[in-house]
């Protein structure tokens, strides 16, 4: 059992590769295996970096739950920009308002055993990753 | 072994080569980009190695650099040849839906590195 949590300030650039670090530490804290964690911390950046060039800056929390070989990290990504209007367009492989590749959301969905997103208008966004160790 | 964010660029045979550190932000991969398309036009390089042996992740960001460098590279008559992926950020690229189309891969940057000279040594 823990109660420890990580969470990471998402105002740069720069804080994207901290919030990656910070995903790999938890990875590793649950013993996950090498593919596990690449996945996971991939869907982290991808995430991350949207909150930080869509969603003016959030944070990101990370905390381990279950226990033994059952464990899992939980990210969860939360903003205050303006949420995303169409959420299935968003989702789509390639679909962008930026100058992207439209493979975020899309690609970080496929990386992770769950993932959860809920955005509004008033709100903003908030994406929960979640991966197990194996 | 680097100094604040950039990782060493070396030039060998008009090959020009870099093992990318660990861990760039996005900045710095921008940065990087910059730095070897210079050096390419600089030496007029026949080819450009990237290791990314160090790396534990490639994202969209940085996979689309390792595309458009390819480009870049490729209109200034030099190879782009990527050394050392690992095998789960292979799998993860496949799952992101990141092709890397045009990017050339070698197991490591003796064997690119022999692969950018035996075109150059080719007859034309
Ligand atoms: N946190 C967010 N807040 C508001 N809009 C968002 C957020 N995340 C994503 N979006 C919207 O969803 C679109 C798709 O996001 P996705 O990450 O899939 O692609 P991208 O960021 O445009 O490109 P890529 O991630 O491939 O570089 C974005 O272009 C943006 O319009
Ligand atoms: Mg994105």
């Amino acid at each position: 059992m823990t109660d420890e949590s990580w969470t990471v300030a998402l105002v740069r650039q720069s804080d994207v590769a901290f919030a990656r670090q910070v995903a790999m530490k938890a990875m590793t804290a649950i013993g996950a295996s090498a593919i596990k964690k690449t996945k996971f911390v991939t869907a982290v950046s991808e995430i991350a970096r949207n909150a930080v060039i869509y969603g003016h800056g959030g944070a990101i929390t990370f905390r381990v739950v279950g226990i033994g070989l059952h464990r899992s990290v939980v990210g969860e990504c939360t903003d205050r920009g303006p949420g995303i209007a169409d959420m299935q367009l968003a989702l789509k492989d390639g679909y962008t308002t930026g100058s992207g590749l439209g493979l975020g959301l899309s690609g970080a969905r496929r990386l992770v055993d769950r993932f959860d997103i809920i955005s509004s208008a008033e709100s903003g966004t908030t994406v929960t990753l979640e991966s197990a160790a194996r | 072994m680097s100094t604040s964010g950039s990782s060493p660029i070396v030039t060998i045979m008009g090959c020009v080569i870099v093992a990318i550190r660990d861990d760039l932000d996005d900045r710095e991969v921008l940065m990087l980009q910059d730095q070897l398309v210079e050096e390419v036009a600089r030496v007029k390089a026949r080819g450009v190695i990237i290791d990314i042996a160090s790396l534990e992740i490639v994202d969209t960001f940085a996979g689309r650099m390792l595309g458009s460098m390819a480009q870049m590279a490729h209109m200034m008559n030099a190879r782009t040849i990527v050394v050392g992926m690992r095998p789960a950020v292979a799998m993860t690229l496949v799952e992101l839906g990141m092709t890397l189309d045009g990017v050339e891969t070698a197991l490591n940057a003796d064997r690119a590195m022999s692969l950018i000279l035996g075109r150059r040594i080719k007859p034309s």
